[in-house]
């Protein structure tokens, strides 16, 4: 029943395995922190334009669907926008640029195109929370790996003895690069690993 | 920074708009297998952008700023530009079939690339002049390109090298990157 729930978390993680929203994961995975706020905003817009969409499918005509689809991201996204400068403004600064950006965010159009467009309601509605969560949890993991080696601590608590010393460049855009390089490589070492096993 | 040398140097090299601000990686990893696509990516962004960000800059101050309507820049900025680039594909698929051709098969990707809504909102964000603005969506294409070049250059010799089956491709790729953004972090502060 929850099929279409779980397939977002780990078996179509958009992050790692349909290595989409690859931008926002480099620039706002500084901290966990920062990685949590784009994962929670980026969640809200998937889930509502899922929803719309789903909803409005029968209204919208095919010739000019991907059009609508943007208006109705952008509006979500504007909401979004101004919520979190009204309620987390911190967050909102350290993300600048990318919470606007998250309209041309190929996940969101992604799903409404491959998966809203398609389903149901409730449906869409377990897709879209899947694929947030996903998206959250990759962010998250690649923010703490950049925290944890580039400030020895994580969501601003220290969690590496007093004598690690801070690999500052992690924090920094080529730690960003190399941090998701590895990571990358290590999806793949895994999967080549499964296929052999599966022969 | 905002002297107009500076914002060229800027976004030439030190805020590279790939390597140090994150913006139009998908197309950055995508097309950077070989020179030739890179190239034909790297002519269709500039063109875009350019016109891009000065439409954007004129809806902003003409329509948005004197009727308070600021907030509305998202929606209308992303339609002009998908508005932009399909009328930019209808016109050169009759007029200049050659540059069709060329960079064709890159227009439609256009519109979702985030460096051209980055740069057309960053511009907004700094509030700067429709000369500023111009200078700075030409400046940031020529850092697209550069990177853009350089990189697509290095990945042709990486296809040669022997790499560890988990590495290839993206991984090594982004490593690349990586020490690309480290050398361009050498000339932080020197502007």
């Amino acid at each position: 029943m929850f099929s279409e729930f779980q397939k977002g978390i780990l078996k179509e993680n958009p992050l790692f395995v349909q290595v989409l929203g690859v931008c926002p994961a480099l620039a706002t995975t500084t901290s966990l922190t920062n990685a949590l706020g784009m994962g929670v905003a980026f969640s809200l817009v998937l889930i509502f334009s899922n929803l719309l969409i789903s909803a409005l499918k029968s209204f919208i005509p095919d010739q000019i669907r991907i059009p609508c689809y943007i208006v109705v991201i952008a509006s979500l996204v504007t909401v979004t926008e101004m919520l979190m400068n009204a309620l987390v403004p911190d967050i909102y600064a350290a993300l600048g640029i990318f919470i606007p950006l998250i309209v041309v965010n190929c996940i969101i159009l992604g799903r409404a195109e491959a998966f809203a467009s398609k389903n149901g309601l409730w449906t869409s509605f377990q897709d879209a929370v899947g694929m947030g969560l996903g998206y959250t949890l990759a962010l998250s993991f690649v923010g703490s790996v950049r925290e944890i080696l580039g400030a020895g601590t994580l969501l601003g608590f220290p969690v590496l003895s007093a004598s690690y010393q801070p690999i500052l460049l992690m924090l920094m855009p080529p730690g960003a690069f190399i941090t998701m390089g590895f990571l990358f490589a290590g999806v793949n070492y895994l999967k080549q690993r499964k296929e052999v096993r599966h022969g | 920074m905002d002297s107009t040398f500076g914002i060229v140097f800027s976004a030439l090299f030190v805020s590279n708009i790939v390597l140090s601000q994150f913006l139009g990686l998908c197309s950055f990893l995508g097309v950077s297998k070989n020179l030739g696509n890179a190239l034909g990516m790297s002519a269709a962004v500039a063109f875009v952008m350019i016109l891009a960000s000065t439409i954007s800059w004129f809806l902003y101050e003409l329509f948005l700023l004197p009727y308070n309507l600021g907030y509305l820049k998202i929606i209308v900025f992303i339609l002009a530009i998908a508005a932009l680039v399909q009328l930019l594909e209808m016109f050169m698929k009759k007029e200049m079939p050659a540059l069709h051709k060329a960079m064709g098969v890159f227009l439609p990707l256009i519109t979702t690339n985030c460096a051209i809504l980055g740069i057309a909102l960053i511009n907004v964000q700094k509030e700067y002049t429709l000369f500023n603005a111009t200078v700075n969506a030409i400046s940031t294409a020529a850092g697209y390109t550069l990177a853009l070049v350089i990189f697509s250059c290095i990945r042709e010799r990486l296809e040669e090298a022997e790499l560890p089956a988990c590495m290839e491709n993206l991984p090594i790729a982004l490593i690349t990157a990586s020490c690309m953004a480290i050398s361009l972090m050498g000339l932080a502060g020197t502007h």
